[in-house]
């Protein structure tokens, strides 16, 4: 591993910082962010689960869950792993235990499949300095009885957290992976890796939220990869950082291979986000389907770019993607950006983007029932991320997000 | 006490434009007015301006609800204090599920009675409005839909009205709730408002083009509406008239040119 990062250093000293002139970072301008003042999380000593929010841990480490995670500032703080997934062969640990315990399993995953060192500056400083994060294996023909959970919780935002999902052929799992930090004053990075690899015939639900203080820089790398009649049910949630910048890639390697991307957001404030999406058809017969939807108030920005790529004989395929946002104040901005790339003939993609105002008529209409105009306007917004909210197939997901989203509304 | 509704030479703008030229008209808890007139007459802007629509600006005269001064409150506050607007064009708002919406008009009106109340119980909301549903000929699977998202126009209309059944005001404006209707459609609606007037002996003000509906609820005063002003009131009769003779004697009566 320790070649692994220098090499993974190399090529973070060879590769310059993005700037606006790279065209991934055309609207997200590093120019405010102090890369040298930021070190990597150092691990103090007094890093305990008492310092983690009693809602939190009261929600994921759930009776549901058949197995939870929880790491301070990257150092495990609390774990468990039901006998029942134990004696199915599921392996769920923190990153630095699936090194020492199962080293053979992430020499042949961990950033070889998903994401590379070489595809970012992001990518190659995580590769060296990548510390803590979770590591979830599924052999093969193998149903997890139960979803897990993993909360990576950081004091002081500073977090190279890496998570790793393999699912071998035939098998399923539901993993929650939720990333938070408290408020804090200096700024502070999170540059994280996730990496989903679904077998054939294996299905995978993956739900990411993400909720870091604003003092919080995000950089991150997602890719999830799915093989021949594999599905992936991919989540993420965006409510936290100062500025959150993802490259998320679903490939969808061999025939039958089925992905689906929810995303949801709500900035407010200065937050900045940009997520740069790709639904990559390797193949033909594949399924992508894309739905980002967010709000934004005060001087808040979004950016979505997204992408749905086929390759000439990638025939019979289906694209989606869609984003809409809804602008609840006029000094918020938000560029949407779909994009399609089609060598392919016999495919339907179709693509759709949305920027709108809240709708006063709706208000009215509500309001005429005696509702007050508050919470009127709460449930316009809630009627907006209804849709989405559906997709989510784990009720716990959908309710915290949810709560969020009120809660940003104020 | 039974409620009334005081309407005083009430004036009003839509932006610039002056609609509403001073109308009076009193009606009181268990009374049915129809009001009738040709388009533009300014009968729909009446409506909009009791319920209190942003966009319609009362400029002079006053309204008074319950001894209060309705001019002078919000929206959901008009509605809470009993009185409801069946919309000619009801609002679609995507993504609050008719059940959702419903179950938050009835606790935004519990809490308005009583500010500990802490909301209707499931169960009996389910019951309640199964009940008002089989009333109107509602499928039950409306209340799972997106509210008035896809809707038909008398899916519209019998949604408006189940609605009134449910939060059960004290005065009723119904506005056009005939247009776009099938006679069978317009029975039923009608069925469902004068069950509310004779079990609670709730006050209607029905907006009308037409004399049909008129044959299903059955009103005790008619006014007629002409640029801006009520410029004939009377009983039953005067519908029926109006449906003989049409508009165009009232126009010639009271100088009033018709619309280009």
């Amino acid at each position: 591993m320790l070649e692994f990062r220098l090499k993974a250093f190399d090529v973070y000293e060879s590769l310059p910082m993005p700037t606006t002139q790279d065209e991934a970072w055309r609207r997200t301008n590093l120019r405010r962010f102090k890369m040298d003042a930021v070190s990597p999380s150092i691990n103090g000593d007094a890093a305990t689960s008492a310092t983690l929010p009693a809602s939190l841990t009261e929600q994921f480490a759930a009776e549901t869950a058949g197995g939870h995670l929880v790491q301070v500032d990257g150092v495990t703080t609390s774990y468990a792993l039901s006998d029942e997934l134990k004696a199915q062969g599921v392996i769920f640990c923190d990153m630095s235990t699936a090194v020492s315990n199962h080293p053979d399993l992430v020499q042949k995953y961990f950033m070889t499949q998903g994401v590379k060192v070489d595809e970012g500056k992001f990518a190659a400083l995580h590769g060296a300095f990548w510390r803590g994060g979770t590591f979830l294996y599924v052999p093969k023909n193998v149903k997890a009885a139960a979803p897990v959970h993993s909360v990576l919780w950081s004091e002081n935002g500073r977090t190279f957290a890496h998570t790793l999902v393999v699912l071998e052929e035939g098998a399923e799992a539901d993993f929650l992976d939720f990333y938070a930090s408290n408020e804090g004053e200096d700024q502070a990075i999170h540059n994280g890796v996730i990496e989903l690899l679904v077998g054939d015939n294996a299905s995978l639900i993956y739900s990411g939220l993400q909720d870091f203080g604003t003092n919080v820089w995000q950089f991150n790398h997602e890719r999830g990869r799915v093989g021949r009649d594999g599905k992936l049910d991919w989540v993420t949630s965006w409510m936290g950082t100062r500025l959150s910048k993802a490259f998320q890639t679903l490939e969808l390697d061999k025939p039958g291979s089925w992905g689906r991307m929810s995303g949801v957001f709500f900035t407010n404030g200065r937050q900045h986000l940009d997520l740069d999406t790709q639904q990559n058809h390797n193949a033909g017969d594949t399924v992508s389907d894309l739905l980002y939807k967010g709000a934004l108030k005060e001087n808040s920005r979004i950016v979505w770019q997204g992408m749905i790529k086929a390759q000439k004989d990638s025939q019979k395929i289906d694209g989606f993607q869609a984003n809409r946002n809804l602008m609840l104040d006029k000094t918020a901005r938000a560029d949407s950006i779909p994009g399609l790339e089609i060598e392919a003939d016999d495919v339907a993609c179709t693509h759709a983007s949305t920027i709108g105002k809240m709708d006063q008529e709706e208000v009215f209409y509500l309001m005429a029932r005696g509702i007050p105009r508050n919470r009127a306007e709460q449930m316009v917004v809630e009627g907006f991320f209804d849709p989405l909210l559906r997709r989510i197939p784990v009720e716990g997901v959908r309710d915290r997000i949810f709560s969020r989203i009120l809660e940003k509304m104020g | 006490m039974s409620a009334a509704l005081e309407i005083k030479n009430l004036h009003a703008n839509v932006g610039e434009t002056h609609i509403l030229k001073g109308i009076d008209l009193l009606i009181k808890q268990g009374e049915v007015h129809a009001m009738m007139g040709p388009n533009g007459s300014g009968k729909s802007t009446l409506a909009y301006t009791l319920a209190g629509h942003p966009a319609y600006e009362p400029t002079a005269g006053q309204v008074i609800f319950n001894g209060e001064d309705l001019l002078e409150m919000e929206a959901d506050e008009r509605a809470r204090a009993g009185l409801f607007l069946a919309f000619q064009y009801p609002s679609a708002v995507p993504g609050v599920t008719l059940a959702k919406f419903l179950r938050q008009a009835i606790n935004s009106k519990r809490k308005g009675e009583n500010p500990e109340d802490a909301g209707i119980p499931i169960p009996m909301f389910r019951r309640v409005l199964k009940e008002k549903m089989d009333l109107l000929g509602i499928d039950h699977k409306f209340a799972g839909r997106y509210l008035n998202e896809g809707f038909s126009g008398g899916e519209k209309k019998r949604a408006e009205i189940l609605q009134m059944a449910t939060l059960e005001p004290k005065i009723a404006i119904m506005d056009e709730t005939d247009s776009g209707l099938d006679i069978d459609a317009l029975r039923v609606v009608s069925e469902g408002a004068n069950r509310l007037k004779e079990s609670y002996g709730m006050g209607m003000l029905v907006i009308t083009h037409y004399h049909r509906i008129l044959n299903y609820i059955k009103p005790d005063y008619v006014h007629i509406m002409l640029d801006g002003r009520i410029v004939e009131s009377g009983g039953p009769e005067l519908a029926l008239v109006m449906e003989e003779r049409g508009y165009d004697w009232i126009r010639e009566k009271h100088g009033v040119a018709e619309e280009a």
